[in-house]
């Protein structure tokens, strides 16, 4: 069976056969031990000299990658979680954001950081959440999430070796031990793959064999996941039919899937995992509802609760949005009167 | 030799007073930060490097990048938001990339970038060596702390320039830096050259053995330059006593000290060139045109610019 994990530890070693401007920043990342998480198991070993294990130092490290891609180099810095993506704040945005802009595009900072985000393995307010969306709106900055409906390692290897922008590589730590949907897996569904971009693919599934969806669900990632579980029970024990679009550039924002989909449906339903206010979802829905007018009937965000993320499982659980809270915003969705 | 640093001393004080001069007419965008007294640091130091190197400057980079050999009159344009400036006039005064130039305008994440430039030199090989500017107040950052213990872990090849002007915008350093400024780098195992001149002959000195330390070692050094400040932060924004500047005027002024070992002719005449140059890009700058936006294709919400007669920059 072929995980996520897996797929981007290959999609990894792929970037580094491929081009030798390739050099990975990160903490623990050396063999034995090969990350806190082993995406960059055995790196270390076959590339000696590319994989640097640095000290603590986020804001460091990611101003350095910076640096090194603007010379011609393709940096892959780690973070270990990705709460600690705040530390590197300055660098992204002041800074790898801004230069190929603000140096009127005579450079080129092709940097991508990788970082697991999300919670429910108990860790706690600081190595629990998902802080995406506080870049979200950094011009300049791309922001990625692999699906297991595509390949996890391909999409990275392809943003290594092809970005020319820095990019966040959002991972969420509970994803990497799913399999890769492969056609086997996916039988109950009818799933389409269409161009976001020109780099990254979103994919719309629909139970195999429904009648036309009557409420659009969108969601990129770990949630993403959960969503096509919520799609099954829907169908199944309430014939509600969704159609699910699943995103894996989150920015810059190419949304006209979710656009289409919410055509046909007129009610749209966003699933994050990040806290609710001001969040991912927040712009899909304002960007859906200029893009449609009045076609868009009924509008609902879901998300974790305003709050940190507690360690205690049956309160993290009440804070992160599941797959029962899909299933009940949805069937409240659609109930509501226009 | 000593002709051609009074040259660069001086077009480097004819630009920044021209510029000080003409922001109340309202000819520039935003702010901008002189770097009047210190002249001599940028052309001692950027004079030592070779021409591949990479030169990381600050929020005060204008002395960096004439320095450097960048154009007065581009420098001007941009400072004006013109198309025909170093950066298309998105950058303005602090935001400045030519050939190996680059400057950005917020203290700290500077030194991390630069010394990323350093590690991917020495990655591939290259022999460039990377020299960054930092000043006083910026040892108040954190992440310079940071790049300064990879430098040294990994030995890099970068030239660390602390220019303590002694005061911060207006903070002087006795408010904001405990302790040994020297220490701080050596406490990594960057071995430190401390002086205290303002004369670029001394400090072309001192910067031309640690690059060809830096160069030859592959290793990190740091050259602190205490040196004077004599304008404001940015404009009309100096608190001191007018008497401690006058005072350093009289007493550290790099331009003063190098003229001294020119000729009166030789100094009337490269004065006389310098002045027509500096006057020549202020008008070349004033009559060039403003970019404009336009809706890019590329990508949603992407804007690019278009460029009237944009000439070459180099």
């Amino acid at each position: 069976m072929q995980t996520v994990l897996n797929s981007l530890n290959q999609g990894l070693h792929a970037a580094f056969a491929t081009d030798e401007r390739v050099i990975l920043l990160g903490e623990d990342v050396l063999d034995p031990y090969g990350g806190a998480f082993k995406v960059t198991s055995g790196l270390s070993s076959a590339y000696p000299g590319r994989v640097f294990t640095t000290p603590i130092s986020e804001a460091g490290i990611v101003g350095a990658a910076a640096g090194m891609a603007m010379r011609g180099l393709r940096p892959v810095v780690e973070i270990m979680f990705g709460d600690f993506i705040t530390l590197a704040a300055d660098a992204l945005v002041n800074h790898a954001a801004k230069f190929r802009w603000m140096y009127n595009d005579q450079v080129r900072v092709p940097l991508v950081l990788r970082t697991p985000m999300g919670g429910r393995r108990g860790y706690g307010p600081t190595h629990s959440q998902t802080l995406e969306k506080m870049f979200l709106g950094v011009p300049g900055l791309n922001v990625i999430a692999p699906t297991t409906l595509g390949n996890p390692g391909d999409l990275l290897r392809q943003t290594i070796l092809q970005a020319e922008d820095p990019t966040l590589f959002i991972e969420n730590k509970l994803q990497y031990l799913l399999p890769l949907q492969d056609s086997a897996l996916l039988a109950e569904f009818e799933c389409r793959e269409i161009q976001q971009g020109p780099d990254a693919p979103a994919y719309t599934l629909t139970v195999r064999g429904a009648p036309p969806p009557v409420l659009t669900i969108a969601a990129y990632g770990y949630m993403a996941e959960l969503a096509r579980q919520a799609l099954l029970e829907l169908a199944y024990e309430h014939e509600v039919f969704a159609e699910l679009v699943v995103l894996t550039r989150l920015t810059p924002f190419g949304l006209d899937p979710v656009f289409a989909s919410a055509r046909r449906t007129g009610a749209l339903m966003t699933v994050e995992e990040g806290t609710l206010s001001l969040g991912w979802g927040a712009e899909v829905l304002a960007q859906t509802a200029e893009a449609l007018g009045n076609h868009l009937l009924r509008a609902r965000r879901l998300a974790a609760l305003d709050t940190p993320v507690p360690a205690s499982g049956p309160l993290e659980n009440q804070v992160l949005p599941g797959v029962n809270e899909i299933m009940t915003t949805a069937l409240e969705l659609i109930k509501t009167h226009v | 030799m000593n002709l051609e640093l009074y040259r660069s001393l001086f077009r480097i004080r004819r630009f920044e007073e021209t510029v000080l001069e003409n922001f109340p007419k309202g000819v520039f965008f935003g702010t901008t930060h002189t770097y009047l007294g210190q002249e001599a640091n940028a052309v001692g130091v950027i004079g030592q490097a070779a021409d591949e190197d990479i030169v990381f400057s600050n929020h005060r980079c204008h002395g960096h990048f004439l320095a450097y050999g960048g154009s007065p009159a581009a420098l001007f344009a941009e400072l004006m938001g013109k198309s025909s400036g170093v950066c298309g006039g998105r950058g303005g005064s602090q935001h400045l990339q030519w050939r190996n130039f680059y400057s950005n305008g917020v203290q700290g994440g500077i030194v991390p970038v630069a010394t990323g430039m350093a590690l991917a030199e020495k990655q591939k090989k290259s022999g460039v060596v990377t020299t960054v500017f930092l000043g006083d107040g910026t040892l108040g950052e954190g992440a310079i702390y940071e790049a300064l213990n990879m430098a040294a872990l990994w030995q890099l090849p970068i030239l660390y320039v602390l220019e303590n002007n002694g005061i911060a915008q207006t903070t002087p350093a006795e408010l904001a830096v405990a302790g040994s400024m020297a220490a701080r780098f050596t406490a990594f195992g960057i071995p430190t050259l401390e002086i205290d001149t303002s004369d670029v002959l001394e400090i072309r000195s001192a910067a031309g053995s640690l690059l060809a330390e830096v160069r030859s070692q592959t290793a990190p050094r740091a050259l602190i330059i205490h040196t004077a400040r004599f304008g404001p932060h940015s404009k009309g924004d100096d608190t001191r006593d007018p008497e401690v500047v006058a005072r350093l005027r009289r007493d550290r002024d790099p331009v003063q000290i190098q003229a001294a070992r020119l000729t009166l002719q030789e100094k009337s005449l490269i004065e006389a060139q310098v002045n027509a140059e500096i006057r020549e890009a202020f008008e070349q700058a004033l009559s060039a045109p403003y970019p404009e936006f336009e809706p890019g294709a590329a990508s949603t919400g992407e804007l690019t610019l278009r460029y009237a007669n944009r000439p070459q920059l180099s």
